[in-house]
């Protein structure tokens, strides 16, 4: 179970969460939804202890993660963002994480889903994009953690390997798993998503399922659910 | 030797903002790994201090060893002398890390950074000799000891320059401050004084990195 509680960020005078209370409980598809410079970044990093809030706590199981590492050891992290250190071929970044995290055995699988076999003598500064963020995906799912957090991982991918993306996300989640997701499309989510958590200026503006936010706006279809939030609170 | 004084100091400052500067995508990768984050950049300025103070004692070690370093009288000096140059290359790589976590922006970080060492390679010996000759009436081998004593680049030449006894071709100054460096207590205190020097900024360092968003 993850709790956040009353938790504010500012960037200067940029105020990004602004009192925010959130409960989620384990196991389960959560995506974390809302419109450019909503918060969802901040918050997920808040999570994970690479921004540190101004105010407010953040449990995970009832531990406050403050000042914490540890427990990093039980989530996995997929950036929005794939910077990876230019110097390294794809083989040595995933042997240098096995050396961080411990054993594992599931990267020759992964590499072998997202077809990398190519590229693992490669030089990380001159792959493509996507395929970046399939070493990305690699990585993250490499330790079977119990808390997984993907921010935009659908970036840059081609259709086959979002088919791949979305067989794996559900594989994991059957295995009991909580798996935070943030993204833009909306088509992901409603395929793939449990509970929808919808950030707006820095506060909850609604937690429930798919179908809860299609009562709530009386919209048929979910994509013009979220515009109609959208415009409504931007009109 | 003043080659080294001065090129030391700088390579340090520039190589620590360089390397932190690009090196910063794998410290966010970093982090996001169960990691502590007081391990994460002490690491990475051992990395850059250890290296660096390496290549200068191999660099200098080599050449003077070939040429018969260990059957001259002077192997003492040259100990002194890689000391300082090691001591300096910590010092500077620590306060150029500091530049480079409290600047988001890499050319003013590299601005401050080569400031930095002007200050203390050239501009702080002017301020220093000007002071001196304002205020020559008065008795002034007090202020200058403590003053020498606050750059550790002035710090570094002193000691390499008394262990050379040239000191004595410094008139009345020399012989004050080779009353008191040359002395074991005087001796101790500029050690000290210098690992000052590396730790003070390295524990800056570390109280800033644990309280920045990345």
């Amino acid at each position: 179970m993850v709790s956040f509680k009353n938790l504010d960020k500012k960037f200067g005078k940029n105020v990004v969460l602004n009192g925010l209370n959130l409960t989620i409980h384990s196991g389960g598809i959560i995506a974390v939804l809302g419109p450019n410079g909503s918060g969802k970044t901040t918050l997920i990093k808040s999570l994970l202890g690479m921004v540190l809030p101004n105010k407010g706590s953040i449990e995970i199981n009832n531990q406050n993660i403050k000042n914490q590492w540890e427990y990093r050891n039980n989530i996995d992290y997929l950036p929005q963002i794939a910077n990876f250190p230019g110097n390294l071929n794809v083989n040595e970044l995933f042997t240098m994480l096995k050396d961080l995290r411990g054993k594992t055995t599931k990267d020759q699988e992964l590499i072998e889903l997202f077809k990398l076999q190519p590229f693992l003598k490669e030089k990380l500064s001159t792959l493509s994009g996507g395929t970046k963020q399939k070493v990305n995906l690699v990585l993250t799912f490499m330790f079977d953690s119990p808390l997984v957090i993907l921010d935009e991982p659908t970036s840059g991918l081609d259709p086959i390997s979002m088919i791949r993306l979305k067989e794996l996300i559900q594989q994991e989640k059957s295995k009991g798993k909580t798996i935070f997701i943030t993204t833009h499309i909306m088509n992901f989510v409603e395929e793939v998503a449990d509970e929808i958590i919808f950030l707006l200026e820095g506060k909850i503006y609604f937690q429930g399922t798919v179908s809860a936010l299609k009562t709530k706006t009386k919209q048929q279809d979910f994509e013009y659910a979220i515009a109609t939030i959208l415009s409504e609170n931007h009109a | 030797m003043n080659v080294i004084i001065i090129l030391v100091p700088l390579i340090g400052t520039i190589f620590g903002v360089m390397y932190y500067y690009n090196s910063k995508e794998f410290t966010e990768l970093l982090l996001a790994q169960p990691i502590k984050r007081s391990s994460i950049f002490l690491g990475q300025y051992l990395g850059v201090a250890i290296s660096l103070s390496l290549s200068l004692v191999l660099g200098l070690g080599i050449p003077f060893v070939t040429y018969g370093l260990f059957e001259s009288a002077i192997i003492w000096n040259f100990f002194s002398l890689l000391t300082t140059g090691v001591f300096l290359t910590f010092i500077f790589t620590a306060l150029a890390f500091n530049i480079a976590l409290s600047n988001e922006n890499k050319i003013k970080g590299f601005s401050y950074a080569i400031l930095l060492w002007l200050f203390l390679a050239v501009i702080y010996d002017g301020l220093f000799l000007l002071s001196l000759m304002y205020f020559q009436n008065y008795p002034l081998d007090k202020f200058s000891l403590i003053a020498t004593m606050f750059n550790p680049i002035d710090l570094s030449r002193i000691l390499i320059l008394l262990q050379l006894d040239i000191a004595a071709l410094l008139g009345y100054t020399g012989a004050v401050f080779k009353q008191f460096f040359g002395t074991s207590l005087g001796f101790i205190m500029a050690m000290a004084m210098l690992g000052f020097w590396v730790v003070l900024p390295v524990a800056r360092m570390l109280f800033v990195a644990k309280r920045k968003d990345f």
